[in-house]
């Protein structure tokens, strides 16, 4: 039988970039499964990447749920312009990056999408943490490309890295 | 080193009408872990759950974390019947809820440790998100995996993919 889990394109950063863009992906998988491993130079601990894909307008909403160690703590978005992601910024612990997973089934139906992201960073400091969002799409347009950008225009450091596959189901 | 298939696909279902489980059986125990994606529409109040073997002796535990958007919560449930999740329960919607069981070493004789996910939100209005650790105190090899849930139904539509993983 096939394998069905295919890199379709890697992306690492050899110089600090304001985004990483996604683009043309085929049709022919069933879900999409983006892998980061990022920290951006935003000046402070923490950084909430967002990422919007081809849809585009207000058709992003998202709940999270977090731990950091001492808390956990449940939260809602409404309609937005982008989902959440989690990178860390340039004032946590030096050498420390984000790692996260993006898990989008279904990209080509014509429905409503759901999507999972996973995102942890240990940095050896009291301000690590984890963070899980349940996201939805409202949209029933086929994804065919995804951009992540650094908040507040800040941008993907050196050595950050990015790839995304395509599971088939058959 | 050639390296060969590590991600396979077993089986897809897709409902063509509502149904209130999904089973895939005569499972192979040639992977060394299972894969469980599933994307439905729930109706009715509901909550998911995972039986393997058709086994529903009191074999089964959990631990869960679970957010709704106003809270975090974190639960406990030990000699079930079912791998019941869902700390929030879900309810009827017409939005896309997506659901993973990663069931670890699923063809070995010790215990069998599962991690499931959930991820629904809903635009305001019913949201969830939940990881939750999962044991199968058996011992007996896993061919058989059932989802099921307590009341109600999953939508036509439903798609639910089992892939089985190969450590080599």
């Amino acid at each position: 039988m096939a394998n069905t889990y295919t890199l379709i394109q890697a992306q690492t950063l050899a110089s600090s970039a304001a985004s990483v863009t996604f683009s043309s992906i085929p049709a022919t998988y069933t879900d999409l499964v983006l892998r980061v491993s990022a920290r951006t130079d935003q000046a402070s601990i923490s950084d909430v990447s967002p990422f919007v894909t081809n849809v585009g307008g207000t058709a992003y909403s998202y709940t999270y749920l977090m731990g950091n160690g001492s808390t956990a703590t449940s939260g809602t978005s409404g309609t937005r312009a982008d989902f959440a992601s989690y990178s860390v910024g340039n004032t946590a612990t030096a050498s420390t990056f984000s790692n996260v997973e993006i898990y989008i089934p279904s990209y080509t139906a014509a429905q409503n999408k759901p999507i999972s992201v996973f995102a942890v960073n240990e940095t050896n400091a009291t301000t690590a943490g984890m963070r899980i969002y349940a996201e939805l799409l409202s949209s029933t347009t086929a994804i065919s490309s995804i951009t992540l950008t650094g908040q507040s225009s800040s941008n993907y450091l050196t050595g950050s890295s990015f790839y995304l596959y395509g599971i088939k189901n058959s | 080193m050639a390296a060969g298939a590590t991600y396979e696909p077993i089986a897809t279902q897709t409902l063509a009408s509502a149904a209130a489980s999904i089973t895939f059986s005569s499972i192979a125990a040639t992977y060394t872990d299972l894969r469980l994606a599933v994307t439905s529409v729930p109706s009715g109040v509901i909550q998911y759950g995972l039986r393997f073997n058709n086994d529903s002796s009191a074999l089964y535990s959990l631990t869960e974390l679970a957010g709704n958007g106003a809270s975090a919560a974190s639960d406990r449930d030990v000699n079930d019947s079912n791998l019941w999740f869902n700390y929030f329960t879900p309810s009827g919607s017409t939005i896309p809820a997506f659901m993973t069981a990663d069931i670890f070493s699923y063809a070995g004789s010790t215990f069998k440790t599962t991690l499931l996910t959930w991820s629904n939100d809903r635009n305001g209005a019913g949201n969830l998100v939940n990881y939750t650790v999962g044991l199968y105190r058996s011992t007996s090899a896993i061919n058989r995996l059932d989802i099921i849930l307590t009341s109600g139904t999953m939508g036509a539509g439903t798609t639910a993919t089992l892939y089985g993983l190969k450590a080599a």
